[in-house]
């Protein structure tokens, strides 16, 4: 240790280089290299050095150099760092880290079973230190170090190490500690089982077990359960080891938990002990090596069902859940519940389904029934589907007394949750082929009006169906199933609605309502985007011929006149037929890119016709969506580029002119437009949204412009979205936020007064949608702007520019710290603003400055500290806790014990 | 901290905590009065335990039902109930009790923070001190015992 820093580094790279050229000379040289090295590296205490000492000392283990004698000088010479504990000076430039050093020495200690004997003591002494991470070091070192050793270097250490396992857990100071001290237990008994026993040998796994039972099975039986959950979690820790010890645990654990049970009449108890059970369950699913392995559970199946069973008859919430979630854990165990187990469970399931009132409650009981349809679909098949369907047919009972309107709310609730539960049980195909004409006569009879459904139950059908459509198992059984039988029924069933329009009666098919067309497009779209293409291609051709030639051959019930031009409707003749269009849109917008629509070029022109002239703003818009979700995924060439120059010059030639009584349809047409290629990178896009920011300044449109900009930066939900294959690069909108921010800069600085608040409306609709990455390094340009548009009047634009800036401000640029004064004016001043929510996001952003470098911000903490005074006696219960948050956090700003 | 390494009560009893406040309609209505209740206060006192990584509300050092509001009125009282009878933190608790509702409440309101009535063997004298202005004031002056109530009063968002 005479040598200057430099020149050990250089002793340290040589051996490291020698090692990696001379291995068999340097082993040549026997013991007397390791004690060489063990010389060299006595006393180093450069954090640089030391890495590369540590990787010396594990090369001469993991290479199998010999130690000879000097295995206790190697360890001591390295041990005597353990735990490390360094900071790295705060301008290190070297970015040497604890973590390195801690993961290099850990890498040496673990390396070798020949350490055992001299590092579990070690461990166990610093396991007994008040420093934390000392704890955690000594816990994950123990952690990688028994995942070489046998059990044979462990034997003597045993009941040492499960001494300060047991107390880290039981005492545990922080999760972080709890974690590893539950990580190394069960490495620990992994490492005991993996042992082969000798006939004179004891079997130290079973010895272990005894001790950790010993010490924690009595407190899962204790009156008033107050160790059980750190009891519970080391025996489950070394539970999930291995099949061996999950099956010595259990068969000691489980009788004692379920005579707890039993014995306990507290719903809280109950809950503990169930929830116990539980994690043991789960952590033995862990532990199996295979799924074939018969569950160790069998032979307390009898006892686990009465437990959960009787669970899922209280009326304690809590309580109910736990058992659901248990219930679907011991499905999960292979052949552990018969038949009449799932019957019974089927039938507590639908009891809670139709009776409970508390939501979470229900939400458990969906969730634990489709996992349970998806193992055994033929009870749910032959219980679950036709029992829900009773009760969601029968009409609320008729009460002429006050009662009435609560029943009618119950059985909306009831009927609310048979359709969630039909869709979350739709998994396995065979499923589907049954639940599926459930939720089609639910939408048939609610058109006939033969059943009352209401408008909200018929969109919650529709939804239950899009689910199904999403998560079905993609087979061509299903695919067929919604070729053949679901698309042509709802289209069918929209077409009557339309055709009755208002009908005679006055009574209105709830399948005209713009909501329930909007349910009914989704389903379309999301079976569309996942149909093979061989079906895909018959189900657009179908489509289109309905739409272009009024051929609705393929549709059931056919009784419809043999004249329907849904794209094609005379001036203001019905609404409710050219809405149609939306279905449509549905269809042939969310196929994939490869098939093909027929007829392509006169769809085109008619829908682009429609959204010029039609005065319906559903049916132009759906049309004009329609058609930009079919130029998005045209392939590129003259006849896509001539198309879109028609298209814009008559679209231009329309809004030019202020007078033209149809300037908002052609706004719509090239607003989806603009967004439909500039998804698509396509050089055109450019001229429609320049159009668009001249728009700004336009008198009536100007502020629908400037709405314009969020539609073009969002995703929109039912066309030119991923889920629907449109052509869209992940980067649009940030090339287009970097090719235009300064056209809106520009236009701001040259707008007249009044106009400024469109354009800064726009700025805030674009960059509230960027990725925060790209707002960070965007901001510092456009700081004065958004500034600027934190005191515009306008609410809107307040309220965008908050929720653009809160985010940014947790990690702010640095050329937001130099404008801090003018940030604080105009954020105080709008704590004081009329409307609640911009009271209650510029509290939020007032409330992320406070974690801002003290030295930088307290000069503003008195300040803002009064302040905030005001808003704490608001008249809204939001806004004044929102404050009480800002200014509880103000107050520790620069005050001891503060931050 | 000054509570030194030993712990008084190193295993306490844990409750379950009351979950977060529904949003009503009534709140979302720009226009409706929401009154200071019970459990906006309750909900203020979230504080963490200065001898455990618990809050208060864990501990049921502080209830729901002992805490009285009158928006009407400008009036508060809380009663906190410590965890075991000799807990030396009494007076400690409740002086960041005060303290936050000091800082979480508009002027107007008088605050009263007091022990649950048999709850502490020195009762009578930490609601003395809690209720004397000037010794509250004295107290936050001493950076030691700030330093341990801001500790207090710091949200574990980390």
């Amino acid at each position: 240790m005479s040598l200057m820093l430099a020149e050990r580094s250089c002793v340290y790279s040589m051996l490291i280089n020698l090692m990696e050229t001379r291995e068999a000379e340097l082993k040549g040289l026997g013991a007397d290299f390791v004690f060489g090295f063990v010389q060299s590296m006595d006393g180093e205490r450069d954090p640089r050095n030391l890495l590369l000492a540590f990787q010396i000392a594990k090369s001469i283990i993991h290479r199998g150099y010999d130690l000879g004698k000097f295995t206790e000088e190697l360890f001591e010479v390295t041990s005597c760092y353990f735990p490390i504990d360094f900071t790295p000076p705060s301008n290190d430039p070297h970015g040497i880290t604890k973590e390195d050093l801690i993961e290099a020495l850990r890498a040496v200690l673990s390396g070798t079973p020949k350490f055992a004997e001299f590092v579990l003591p070690l461990i166990i002494e610093k396991l007994d230190s008040d420093v934390q991470s000392a704890k955690l070091d000594s816990l994950q070192t123990l952690t990688s170090c028994v995942s070489q050793y046998e059990h044979k270097d462990l034997a003597e250490f045993l009941e040492g190490l499960w001494t300060s396992l047991r107390r880290e857990v039981f005492q545990t100071s922080s999760e972080r500690i709890e974690c590893a001290g539950l990580a190394a237990l069960t490495a620990l008994t992994s490492c005991l089982s993996r042992s082969v026993l000798n006939s004179d040998s004891e079997d130290s796994l079973s010895t272990f077990l005894d001790l950790v039972l010993t010490d924690c099975k009595h407190h899962l039986c204790e009156p008033d359960l107050k160790l059980v959950w750190p009891s519970a979690k080391l025996l489950q820790a070394a539970c999930s080891a291995s099949s061996r010890a999950s099956h010595i645990i259990t068969a000691a654990v489980m009788p004692a938990l379920v005579e707890q049970y039993s014995s306990r009449t507290q719903c809280s108890h109950r809950r503990t002990l169930l929830e116990v059970v539980l994690r043991f369950i789960q952590s033995v699913t862990s532990s199996q090596s295979s799924e074939n392995e018969e569950s160790m559970f069998l032979a307390f199946r009898q006892s686990l069902c009465d437990m959960v069973f009787s669970a899922l008859s209280e009326t304690n919430s809590s309580l109910q859940i736990t058992a659901t979630t248990t219930l679907t854990s011991l499905a999960q165990q292979t052949g552990l519940l018969l038949d009449a187990d799932i019957e019974l469970a089927v039938d507590h399931l639908t009891r809670l389904l139709l009776t409970e009132e508390d939501e979470k409650v229900s939400v458990a009981v969906v969730s634990c029934a489709g996992a349970l349809a998806e193992l055994h679909p033929t009870i749910f098949i032959s219980k679950f589907i036709p029992r829900l369907k009773k009760e969601m047919f029968s009409e609320p009972m008729e009460q002429d007394n006050n009662r009435e309107a609560s029943e009618k709310h119950s059985h909306h609730a009831v009927r609310q949750q048979c359709l969630s539960a039909l869709a979350a049980v739709s998994i396995r195909p065979s499923v589907v082929q049954e639940s599926t004409p459930v939720l089609l006569e639910v939408l048939s009879s609610a058109h006939a009006g033969s059943v009352g459904f209401s408008v909200e139950e018929v969109v919650l059908a529709c939804r239950s169906l899009q689910k199904i459509a999403e998560q079905v198992q993609d087979t061509e059984e299903t695919g067929r199933c919604f070729h053949e039988l679901i698309i042509p029924r709802l289209l069918s069933l929209a077409l009557q609605a339309a055709l009755q329009g208002e009908g005679s009666s006055g009574r209105r098919s709830p399948l005209v309502e713009e909501v329930v067309l909007s349910a009914v497009v989704s389903v379309i779209g999301t079976s569309c985007s996942r149909l093979q293409p061989k079906l895909a291609e018959q189900t657009v051709a179908r489509a289109v011929s309905l739409f272009l030639d009024g051929d609705v051959s393929f549709l059931p019930d056919n009784s419809f006149p043999s004249h329907i031009r849904l794209l094609k409707q005379p001036q203001r003749e019905s609404w409710s037929q050219s809405q149609m269009v939306c279905l449509l849109m549905g269809c042939v917008c969310s196929l994939p890119r490869s098939v093909a629509v027929p007829q392509i070029e006169q769809l085109l022109s008619q829908l682009e016709e429609m959204s010029c002239t039609c005065t319906h703003p559903l049916s132009y818009t759906s049309a004009a969506k329609c058609f930009a979700g079919l130029v998005n995924k045209q392939s590129q060439g003259d006849s896509l580029d001539s198309l879109i120059q028609r298209t814009m010059k008559r679209v231009c030639g329309e809004l030019d002119s202020t007078s033209s009584p149809t300037r908002s349809q052609a706004f719509t047409l090239m607003i989806w437009v603009a967004k439909g290629l500039l998804l698509r990178y396509h050089p055109l896009s450019t001229a429609l949204t320049d159009k668009l920011f001249s728009l700004l300044d336009d008198a009536d449109l100007g502020s629908m412009a400037a709405e314009g900009f969020s539609l073009l930066m969002s995703d929109s939900a039912d066309v030119l979205n991923r889920g629907c294959h449109a052509d869209l690069r992940i980067m649009y909108r940030q090339r287009f936020f970097s090719e235009n921010s300064s056209k809106l800069v520009q236009g701001f600085n040259a707008a007249p007064q009044e106009k400024k608040s469109n354009y800064l409306k726009a700025l805030s609709n674009i960059v509230n949608k960027l990725p925060k990455q790209v707002q960070i390094t965007e901001l510092p340009a456009l700081l004065n702007l958004l500034l600027e548009a934190l005191s515009c009047p306008d609410q809107g634009v307040q309220l965008s520019t908050l929720s653009c800036l809160e985010p940014v401000l947790i990690d702010p640029p640095p050329a937001l710290i130099q404008q801090l004064e003018a940030l604080f004016s105009r954020l105080l001043a709008l704590v004081s603003s009329p409307t609640m929510s911009v009271k209650i996001t510029s509290l939020r952003c007032i409330h992320a400055l406070s974690r801002l470098p003290t030295h930088e911000i307290f000069p503003f903490r008195a300040r803002v500290l009064k302040a905030l005074a005001r808003p704490l006696d608001d008249k809204k219960r939001r806004v004044r806790s929102e404050a009480v948050l800002a200014r509880g956090e103000w107050y520790l700003v620069g005050s001891p014990g503060g931050r | 901290m000054s509570a030194g390494s030993r712990l008084e009560n190193a295993n306490p009893t844990i409750f379950q905590r009351s979950g977060e406040r529904l949003l009503t309609a009534t709140e979302e209505d720009e226009d409706a009065h929401d009154p200071i209740d019970d459990r906006e206060i309750f909900d203020i006192l979230s504080i963490n335990d200065p001898e455990h990584p618990l809050s208060l509300e864990d501990l049921n050092v502080v209830e729901q039902v002992r805490v009285k509001v009158d928006d009407a009125e400008s009036s508060v009282g809380v009663e906190f109930t410590p965890t075991i009878p000799h807990c030396s933190m009494a007076t400690l608790i409740g002086l960041s009790i005060k303290v936050k509702l000091l800082r979480s409440l508009p002027d107007r309101f008088k605050i009263d923070v007091q022990i649950t009535p048999g709850s502490h063997a020195s009762e009578e004298a930490v609601n003395k001190q809690l209720a004397d202005k000037e010794r509250v004031a004295a107290a936050l002056e001493n950076s030691s015992l700030l330093e341990v109530v801001n500790q207090c009063l710091t949200s574990r968002s980390i």
